[in-house]
């Protein structure tokens, strides 16, 4: 079964909550006892319709306020595909909750108020997913029978956001329009009768298309080792596996690697599952390899295949979201974890401050602060072996960990 | 003609090949345990002898194979668990070999750290809570390994998968760390710990159907079968073991039942069912118009009933 991971961009407003129940309303994915505890606080709050809002805004907090403030995860299925939806918040303010859903995203919904038309929230969702390399967008114009299903409308906010895209430096990003009505259902499972000029999918149409491959990291062979497994029982006796996760591309028995950073070469032996074996492994497996030779490996190295170094180096710059109430400013240490690699490091000059319009990047004060994101450089104690974000999503995110309070205070795509 | 002749059998033995091609939520759950293993120096497996910690132990097993798990197990007792449950947890650690620690609700109750509820509704589902806690610092647990999963309930939907939580067990929901790509981040401070949910992304379905999959053996109460009962609020509830309150006006009837969750016994109802089989599971799953958290009366409370009980430590 296909997992599709999707992040859904909007305020209460743009009826994102809407849209996201409709999508588990059409495809019966609401249980009953649910849909009546919606039922139940829609009436107490006096609404005349039923606000799945209530569904999806899990805290205390948010229901109070009547918005998203973190992400929520929603669940629902199809005969072929298993959705995870991550609804995530659009205030400037959650800026980083909104990175955070979009991080393990494949895809992404923008929703957009046809009676508004592009907003700056709308600039804000785009950039971020742009930012993140989420490659496949679908903008939603919503509210579509408030504007008399008016293809005219329609056509107008697709041209504004188009200039937009032109902006973009994320060519290969695939982005699609379509217009619905989430409180009248749409085009969101069922096509609309009232925009018979629409001959495009509906939102779960075009999802349930989507293949694996089209939305796949794709890349080089990148198996960073997360531990050493030595069962030191007699069967096992000499048993040496490294364990980790698969990115980039596929693993074969017999390939040549290189063990980073000491340089050192092998060949795959064996890769297991569990209890068995296997002659290749698809990339987002889980697997135990085995190498040829016995040489010295332990957590945060990684194997490569021999033609296929990444750079290793010690300073870095990189685009940083930041995510903390604590300013960053330069000659801070924190912790880079890369990978299963955790390594100190020094922030040095920080460059630019992008606008989350496309409008281009601005002096900074040599400082990030909660929310912002900016061009900075880093310092690193001992090098890391890392791709490009653009051509290599996994091995080219790092994110920083205050070495006193712990927290996770921003993530960074390297350039 | 001769190249592309030649060149077939290659083609054919590259699809012959035995291909691993994975399932993203297995991969997943897997890479997590092995984070926790890695990041943390006291970490445990919360074990209640339900499905989803039955499952949680299968991954645990895949991710260190072929050495042993290396966590123990812990079970928080609250002493009204059902018979068929305590003795399935008892064989599978034997079969593991993996060391079990048993933390009784009961005892918190007679050191005086927790009142028995009572009434119609008394439950000892939320006294685990202070179980929980004080088997956490007994051993200096610094992770806490659970099966809880996002589609359960709406708060839990808003869980992280490295969940910190300071020195009194509370869950600061409102400052929850960002969780990015595959990084998890398990640092944390003298006295603070991480409560870990591998399956965090797998609904009630993946789960049977894992289950199903991998021919995991579960405990026969998750199964049809003839039970004494009665009815409350349209729920149904065993009226075997006397663990349940029940008023003297409702009627004790023997029903052909399964239960969809097993927690405390005061606190799980069952569900009708003829599904006697793992496979007559999955197929009602596919099909209930009923959620599993529906047949639980701890989240009908209040609205907010898990996420306070969450903040207070609950895991």
């Amino acid at each position: 079964m296909k997992v599709l991971k999707i992040a859904t961009a909007g305020s209460v407003d743009d009826g994102k909550s809407t849209l996201i129940g409709r999508l588990l309303y059409d495809t019966q994915s609401l249980t009953e006892d649910k849909l009546e505890a919606i039922k139940k606080s829609s009436e107490q709050r006096g609404y005349d319709y039923l606000d799945f809002s209530l569904a999806t805004d899990g805290l205390v907090a948010e229901r109070e306020q009547g918005i998203t403030i973190d992400v929520a995860h929603i669940y629902f299925s199809t005969p072929n595909t298993s959705y995870i939806i991550a609804d995530t918040p659009g205030h400037v303010e959650y800026t980083r909750n909104m990175v955070t859903g979009a991080s393990t995203s494949q895809a992404a919904i923008i929703l957009i108020d046809a009676r508004k038309g592009v907003v700056e929230q709308t600039y804000r969702h785009f950039f971020i997913n742009n930012l993140l390399r989420v490659k496949d967008v679908i903008v939603a114009v919503n509210k579509m029978d408030l504007v008399g299903y008016s293809e005219e409308i329609f056509e107008d906010i697709k041209s504004n956001f188009e200039a937009l895209n032109s902006n973009s430096t994320y060519k290969e990003q695939n982005v699609h329009y379509i217009p619905v009505s989430a409180l009248q259902g749409d085009n969101v499972v069922e096509n609309s009768k009232a925009m018979p000029w629409y001959e495009g999918d509906t939102i779960l149409g075009h999802l349930e298309q989507l293949k694996q491959d089209d939305v796949r990291d794709e890349g080089a062979f990148r198996f960073p080792v997360q531990s050493v497994i030595r069962p030191k029982q007699d069967e096992f006796h000499d048993f040496r596996g490294y364990t980790g996760k698969i990115y980039g591309a596929e693993l074969n028995v017999g390939d040549e690697v290189t063990v980073l950073p000491s340089m050192t070469k092998s060949k795959i032996k064996e890769i297991y599952f569990f209890d068995e074996t296997f002659e290749q492994a698809r990339p987002g497996t889980s697997v135990t390899i085995t190498l040829e030779n016995d040489i010295n490996i332990s957590r945060g190295d990684m194997l490569v295949k021999s033609e296929e170094l990444p750079k290793i180096e010690k300073d870095i710059t990189a685009t940083v979201c930041w995510m903390d109430a604590k300013q960053l400013v330069p000659g801070t240490k924190y912790i880079v974890q890369h990978n299963t690699n955790q390594i100190l490091s020094k922030v040095g000059q920080i460059k630019g401050l992008i606008a989350t319009d496309f409008s281009g990047r601005s002096d900074s004060e040599n400082k990030l602060a909660l929310n912002e994101i900016g061009e900075v450089e880093i310092k690193l104690s001992k090098p890391i072996f890392y791709d490009s974000f653009e051509d290599n999503k996994s091995n080219g995110a790092f994110i920083l960990i205050d070495a006193h309070s712990n927290t996770t205070a921003g993530v960074g795509f390297i350039n | 003609m001769s190249t592309l002749i030649s060149e077939i059998p290659m083609v054919e033995n590259l699809e012959d090949k035995i291909t691993l091609k994975g399932n993203a939520l297995e991969s997943e759950a897997i890479y997590i345990m092995r984070e926790v293993a890695a990041q943390f120096e006291k970490p445990v497996l919360l074990f209640s002898g339900g499905k989803d910690s039955i499952t949680l132990v299968r991954l645990a097993q895949k991710a260190f194979y072929p050495a042993k798990i290396p966590f123990p197990l812990m079970h928080i007792d609250t002493g009204h668990n059902f018979p068929e449950t305590i003795e399935f947890r008892d064989k599978l650690v034997e079969e593991l070999g993996v060391e079990l620690i048993v933390r009784q609700v009961q005892d918190s109750i007679d050191q005086g750290k927790v009142i028995e509820e009572t009434g119609k509704y008394a439950s000892r589902n939320s006294l685990q809570t202070t179980t929980l806690l004080d088997a956490i610092e007994e051993f200096k647990f610094d992770a806490c390994i659970g099966g809880a999963r996002r589609d359960e309930e709406k708060a839990r939907a808003k869980e992280r998968i490295f969940s910190v939580r300071d020195d009194f067990g509370q869950w600061d929901e409102k400052n929850q760390r960002p969780e990015l790509f595959d990084m998890l981040n398990g640092k944390i401070e003298m006295g603070q710990n991480v409560r870990v949910f591998p399956i965090s992304n797998w609904t009630e379905l993946d789960v049977w159907s894992y289950i199903q999959q991998e021919q995991i053996e579960i405990p026969s109460i998750y199964f049809a079968h003839r039970r004494k009962t009665f009815l409350r609020d349209g729920l149904i509830w065993s009226a075997e073991d006397g663990v349940v309150f029940r008023a003297e006006d409702e009627l004790v009837e023997e029903r052909t039942v399964r239960f969809r969750t097993v927690g405390d016994m005061s606190c799980t109802a069952a569900v009708e069912s003829e599904a006697n089989t793992i496979e007559k599971v999955v197929s009602e799953i596919r099909v209930s118009k009923i959620s599993e958290r529906g047949a639980r009366i701890d989240d009908k409370r209040s609205e907010a009933a898990m996420e306070k009980r969450k903040q207070q430590g609950y895991f």
